[in-house]
């Protein structure tokens, strides 16, 4: 499965959606739509001067609704990814409600720990979208077990200790912390931060589920807009889809 | 169990570790998690180590030089309508400020850690200062983030952190003030969170550091008690403390919190005026949100976006406060009120003039709230003032403010800062 970040808003509402819409004519499984925020503490500069344009020109939680209703329209699938208080300040239910309304099937939230999510969680359950969190290298393996009995959908294994970027090689430490988030969970583990290229893509698919790329896919935006996207879509759905598998 | 959409939290979480009724726990990227609970257990460990205690007590006398005396303030009683007024003299702790008082303990718990390098986010530079000490002082890497513009107007703090070996680096990002220069922290801190302790400022940040953080600064409201006590003859009728943070606050405050005759007075940065909109007054203007692991009074638009804050003062530029103030503010046991940039600098020339004690500028919000203070306490009210920080480094915004020419030379110096 190739999972792809954009935030919405960048660098407008409008192509932000024809940008998403060409990820997911390129191969992309599952949009990651970012919601934009002022203070991205687990985002490299690429994200971060992306999202800054995009809270620049307007773009609000409504703004990333509106995102994720088009994709819902173009038939592809979505979640979202924020930091965790926009969501609060919009209203989790309100959230939920809308993201349910607009066909969204989920919630990455990169700085919620488990212990401050009993509100989300509840009310994820309740309309059904599925509570993504994720596991770190320095996770300890009850602490995986704990998170893991709390995410649907996928478990989001962070491959490095770092921020969001690319890297010109996966981290070592990718492969040994899927292995150990499979010994305690059965959920699918997709894999982020530092893939930017198919040949990456490809060995990341030998042992995880899903390949998340987010910097990479605001780079290709930035330099060629649709076309790149598209084309960056389109090698890491054949590196995540190679025989090597 | 949910009272509200926009405070979310159960009643058991007055209870929970961590917390300070709904505000505080821990709102970080995962990767943090065990460096936190590392640091918990080290803390919690070390607290309860006669020799550890012991080590920070000789450090805290014989390096930074406590206990920092009470000062009456006499001459500046006059302009606090002839209220008994007392400087606890953070000014005069080695660096400059309360901050040494944090960074020792923590530092400590580096070494204790194994760890080899410290990094830390600053304002004013007050706490990149201690942190550049304590780190030359212990041998242990030192790398301080500081917003750009925060660069300039505190200069000589830059120059100083680098004379003390340490990195300084200008953070671009956002406003380019303290907010950015934490977040810059926490980025670097996730990714090198095997050899470096992040040595956060402030009583703020994800738990356990607004409760350690405290703990390292409630030495100053032991002392002060104390000196009260021996001079007086009695508890004062009011602490008062500037709040940017909130870290000279909460370390005066916590002796007193169980003493319900005491009122506890925090003063935070009301810029150019709360109407205004350029200000730091979170209490006043702000919510409650998350904002830098902690959920706390915040600054934000109506989409939870974060305000950017201003203040003459960079130590009190801050748009987030400590979980435990905004407790104490929900529950009444604290009052938090603004203090304009104007108000403040009255203050500031007030106290150097009268008692030849030139202040910080966080700092003289502090004492513009005493004069406050002691018009609504009267003449015979006790009321002590954090003095948290020694003015030197605010020379160059305050010869500004007050029109006092610096002649070319010192001018062309200054202005590097500018």
């Amino acid at each position: 499965m190739l999972i792809g970040y954009l935030p919405a808003g960048y660098p407008t509402i409008e192509k932000s959606i024809g940008l998403v819409l060409a990820m997911i004519d390129h191969g992309v499984d599952l949009i990651e739509v970012g919601l934009p925020y002022s203070d991205p503490l687990m985002d490299g500069p690429v994200i971060q001067d992306a999202v800054s344009v995009a809270l620049s020109g307007g773009a609000t939680t409504d703004s990333v609704l509106e995102v994720v209703g088009a994709i819902t329209d173009h038939g592809g699938s979505s979640v979202v990814m924020s930091y965790w208080n926009p969501i609060e300040r919009y209203g989790v239910t309100r959230f939920t409600e809308n993201m349910v309304a607009r066909g969204g099937s989920g919630l990455i939230t990169p700085d919620l720990t488990i212990e401050e999510a009993g509100p989300w969680i509840t009310a994820a359950t309740e309309f059904h979208l599925d509570p993504i969190f994720l596991v770190a290298p320095s996770s300890t393996d009850s602490r995986i077990s704990a998170i893991a009995q709390q995410t649907r959908g996928f478990i989001y294994a962070a491959s490095t200790m770092g921020v969001t970027g690319t890297r010109d090689q996966v981290s070592s430490m990718a492969p040994q912390l899927v292995e150990r988030v499979r010994q305690l969970t059965e959920l699918p583990v997709a894999v982020g931060l530092g893939v930017s290229s198919g040949a990456q893509a490809a060995a990341i698919s030998q042992y995880a589920d899903g390949v998340i790329v987010g910097s990479a896919f605001v780079r290709a935006a930035l330099a060629g807009g649709v076309a790149a996207v598209g084309e960056l879509a389109a090698e890491l759905a054949q590196g995540v889809r190679s025989p090597l598998r | 169990m949910t009272t509200s959409e926009n405070l979310v939290w159960s009643e058991n979480s007055v209870q929970l570790p961590g917390h300070f009724g709904p505000y505080g726990g821990r709102f970080v990227p995962e990767a943090l998690t065990s460096a936190l609970d590392e640091l918990d257990a080290a803390f919690r460990l070390a607290a309860s180590e006669p020799a550890f205690l012991q080590q920070l007590a000789d450090l805290e006398r014989d390096y930074t030089g406590r206990p920092s005396p009470l000062t009456r303030a006499l001459r500046f009683s006059e302009y606090c309508n002839g209220a008994r007024i007392y400087l606890k003299r953070e000014d005069l702790n080695h660096t400059g400020s309360h901050k040494i008082n944090n960074v020792l303990g923590q530092a400590l718990l580096t070494k204790r850690m194994g760890k080899s390098r410290v990094i830390a986010e600053t304002g004013a530079g007050q706490h990149g200062v201690a942190t550049a000490t304590a780190a030359a002082l212990l041998g242990l890497e030192c790398t301080v983030y500081m917003g750009e513009e925060d660069t300039r107007r505190q200069a000589l703090n830059v120059a100083r952190m680098k004379l003390l070996g340490a990195e300084v680096v200008p953070v671009t990002a956002g406003s380019k003030t303290l907010k950015d220069a934490i977040n810059e922290a926490m980025r670097d801190w996730v990714s090198s969170v095997d050899q470096t302790h992040y040595v956060l400022g402030t009583v703020t940040g994800p738990a356990p550091f607004p409760e350690m953080v405290r703990y390292f600064h409630s030495v100053i409201g032991r002392e002060a008690r104390e000196q009260i006590l021996a001079v007086e003859g009695r508890l004062p009728d009011a602490v008062a403390a500037c709040v940017g943070g909130g870290s000279n606050a909460m370390g005066l405050f916590s002796a007193f919190l169980d003493d319900s005759s005491v009122s506890l007075r925090g003063y935070e940065a009301g810029g150019d005026g709360v109407e205004t909109g350029r200000h730091a007054a979170r209490f006043a203007a702000g919510s409650p949100g998350v904002l830098h692991g902690a959920r706390t009074y915040v600054m934000q638009d109506e989409w939870g976006q974060t305000i950017s804050s201003h203040s003459i003062s960079a130590g009190l530029d801050y748009p987030g406060v400590g979980p435990e103030h905004a407790w104490l503010h929900d529950t009444g046991r604290a009052i938090y009120e603004p203090v304009n940039d104007s108000e403040a600098m009255t203050a500031f020339s007030l106290l150097s003039r009268t008692e030849g004690i030139i202040p910080a500028i966080e700092t003289a919000h502090g004492l513009a709230g005493a004069m406050r203070l002691g018009a609504e306490l009267g003449p015979d009210s006790v009321i002590i003032v954090n003095l948290s920080g020694r003015g030197d480094k605010d020379v160059a915004t305050a010869a500004r403010w007050f029109g006092i020419d610096l002649g070319d030379v010192v001018s062309a110096e200054l202005a590097e800062g500018r």
